[in-house]
């Protein structure tokens, strides 16, 4: 699979992202410049974690207007897989390609510690590889983490299946105590009603060889590549 | 002409900088401060001359990109 990883001014994941897709998991995987017009022969798109931007004005609100994200509009539109890790997450948000937003932690910490996730549909292209009742265990790193949405979003999000991830203790409880940001209903990762765009705070592609703690992040890539491999997926312009 | 722009969260957002702006102040003694919100002001210089225009155009753009209507309410103002 070709995998396009964006490149922000500022992204500061985006060599991790391409080493898990590459080295780890033996995809093809290529830096995409913020100013490029075209995704070329990408079958998905990551947008990674960092600060692009330096994170003026909002974080992702200025990437949101680059021109590689005008070519990732049409290729979501178009039933394109897109995943945002982190700042990823924050830029599609922006872009209104998820529904929400990202504020500031609720402790007005920087978190920087493995978290633990309940899958909560393995029914989606980030998650079908993922045992039932699998925890993963995943590195966030994150001052502004915390989900916001209003009722009638998280109403319909839970309605329609589209939260993926919440955070969850050892024992996989959902509880007050295991959410790192305050985020609402605990939410670490959501998708579009499609099901084609998802993000989430924490960092799959840092967890993907045990030398590192974890390789649990490799089932998130897993399924988006079975996704690609299964489906016909559209290809990028 | 210039425009002014605030930019606050909204009420229902949880605003853990505006709390703790308002925790230190209770600490430094001064009572009486019911809440604290942290937001952004933005002065933005314009070489045109209609304000109509500029206002419209403001408008669009704080709802577009200065603010996030998902967590904050504007303020604008053109002098």
């Amino acid at each position: 699979m070709n995998f396009a990883v964006l490149q922000f001014p500022a992204s500061n994941c985006d060599q991790d992202a391409v080493h898990a897709l590459r080295d780890v998991l033996g995809h093809s995987a290529r830096y995409l410049w913020h100013k490029e017009t075209s995704l070329g022969d990408a079958d998905a798109v990551i947008a990674p974690g960092g600060f692009s931007y330096g994170d003026y004005l909002r974080c992702g609100a200025i990437a949101r207007f680059s021109p590689v994200m005008q070519a990732v509009q049409q290729f979501a539109a178009d039933g394109g897989l897109v995943l945002g890790i982190c700042n990823g997450f924050q830029v599609l948000c922006e872009a209104g390609l998820l529904s929400g937003a990202l504020i500031r932690n609720r402790s007005l910490q920087f978190r920087c510690e493995h978290v633990y996730l309940k899958t909560l549909t393995t029914d989606s292209p980030f998650t079908n590889r993922i045992p039932e009742g699998k925890l993963l265990k995943i590195p966030i790193a994150h001052g502004e983490g915390c989900y916001f949405a209003d009722d009638e979003t998280l109403n319909k999000l839970k309605a329609n299946n589209q939260i993926l991830w919440q955070y969850c203790n050892a024992n996989g409880e959902v509880t007050e105590q295991a959410n790192p940001n305050g985020s609402l209903w605990n939410i670490a990762g959501i998708c579009n009603e499609r099901r084609n765009v998802a993000g989430l705070m924490p960092h799959p592609e840092r967890a993907c060889e045990a030398i590192l703690g974890s390789a649990d992040g490799r089932l998130i890539f897993e399924s988006l590549i079975h996704a690609l491999k299964s489906k016909t997926m559209p290809k990028a312009a | 002409m210039k425009a002014k722009i605030i930019i606050t969260p909204k009420k229902a957002v949880v605003d853990p900088q505006g709390k703790a702006v308002q925790n230190a102040l209770e600490h430094m003694g001064y009572s009486g401060i019911n809440a604290v919100h942290v937001g952004k002001y933005l002065e933005i210089e314009l070489n045109g001359a209609d304000r109509e225009t500029a206002r419209k155009r403001l408008d669009e753009a704080c709802h577009k990109f200065l603010s996030n209507p998902v967590i904050e309410d504007y303020k604008l103002e053109i002098e």
